[in-house]
């Protein structure tokens, strides 16, 4: 019975996720709220980590997988990309590299510097 | 026979599934990184689909069950999110300050390169959000007139590239550290890069997840600023 219980209690944040993104008028999506809510739940002492850990686990572990029908959904639109992919995918894998590339440099460059300092 | 299969419920979830273990297998022999499993997943469906010629529509007829997870597995980051917040606190002016380059390098390159190949305004606004997580980035591209079918598949060709890319970029960048490995990727391409950034180790996933969250809403913000630039 421990892994209804842990799928319920994901699934209830998920659905008070839900409920936040139908009161508040921003383009955030339930998801979202719902991470911020369980984050909540756990630091707040209202949930233990244990109860919800291997259904958790399991989730995040399959989760590539849950991209998959997404994936496949280009075929859909691709109608509407055909006359500009060329443009799309150069812009696309050009700016994901520097993105990557540019925030991590950052962020290990402040770590590095904190640590010095430290020293 | 053809009605059965467009009819079929679990045709689409056994294909998914049946061509991702097919991924893994081929992942394990190869040890490529571009046959990643979700990528020869997407492509083998495709094929399929094609092949018998099903429509996506009845496909995801039964594959939106498995996109039906991927809420509940988003909130569930919170738990590594959780677990690595002492080191979150410890870094945490690295952390905001590699988000937050990361917004904007995105959108100035996409800026930069929307000029270069002489796009129009709506052409420009819906490739904005591509860096940020469907749901959010649907939601930037509608708001500012973009088209959103082509900013979802382009959110979607993001996160695969960055899934497949990610270890040789960090590697080219001499990114080392755990938490910059994690911010690069989730700043780049948001949950389906957190998937690599898990495979990776706890710390990369839990800071991904995290850049998931905040580069989501702090790009809501930024490409309302933006879009006014084209």
């Amino acid at each position: 019975m421990k892994y209804v219980r842990q799928l319920l209690i994901i699934l209830f944040i998920s659905f008070l996720g839900e409920l936040l993104k139908y009161i508040i008028p921003l383009s955030i999506p339930a998801s979202i709220y719902g991470m911020v809510l369980l984050f909540l739940a756990l630091e707040l002492k209202i949930l233990k980590v244990s109860d919800i850990k291997e259904t958790s686990n399991f989730l995040i572990e399959i989760m590539p997988l849950m991209f998959v029908p997404a994936g496949v959904g280009l075929l859909d639109s691709w109608g509407a990309l055909q006359s500009i992919w060329i443009q799309v995918v150069v812009i696309t894998l050009i700016s994901t590299v520097i993105v990557m590339g540019v925030s991590g440099s950052i962020t290990q460059f402040v770590i590095r510097k904190g640590k010095k300092k430290e020293e | 026979m053809k009605s059965f299969l467009t009819d079929s419920v679990f045709l689409g979830v056994v294909v998914s599934l049946l061509t991702y273990e097919f991924g893994l297998w081929f992942k394990k022999k190869v040890k490529i990184a571009i046959f990643n499993p979700l990528l020869i997943s997407v492509i083998a469906v495709m094929v399929f689909l094609v092949v018998f010629h099903i429509d996506y529509a009845d496909y995801q007829e039964g594959a939106k069950y498995i996109s039906y997870l991927l809420t509940p597995a988003t909130v569930c980051l919170a738990v590594p999110l959780y677990e690595q917040f002492e080191l979150l606190r410890k870094n945490l002016k690295a952390v905001i300050a590699g988000i937050i380059s990361g917004v904007f390098t995105s959108m100035t390159c996409i800026l930069v390169l929307a000029l270069l190949f002489r796009f129009d305004h709506q052409q420009y606004v819906t490739l904005l959000p591509k860096s940020i997580t469907t749901a959010i980035g649907m939601g930037v591209s509608e708001e500012l007139g973009g088209y959103v079918t082509i900013t979802v598949a382009v959110i979607i060709i993001t996160g695969i590239f960055g899934y497949i890319t990610a270890d040789a970029v960090l590697k080219l960048f001499h990114i080392e550290e755990p938490i910059a490995k994690g911010i690069a990727i989730g700043s780049a391409s948001h949950a389906v890069g957190t998937a690599k950034a898990m495979e990776l180790g706890e710390i990369e996933g839990a800071m991904s997840s995290l850049s998931i969250a905040v580069s989501g809403i702090l790009t809501v913000v930024a490409a309302m600023v933006y879009a006014n630039l084209l």
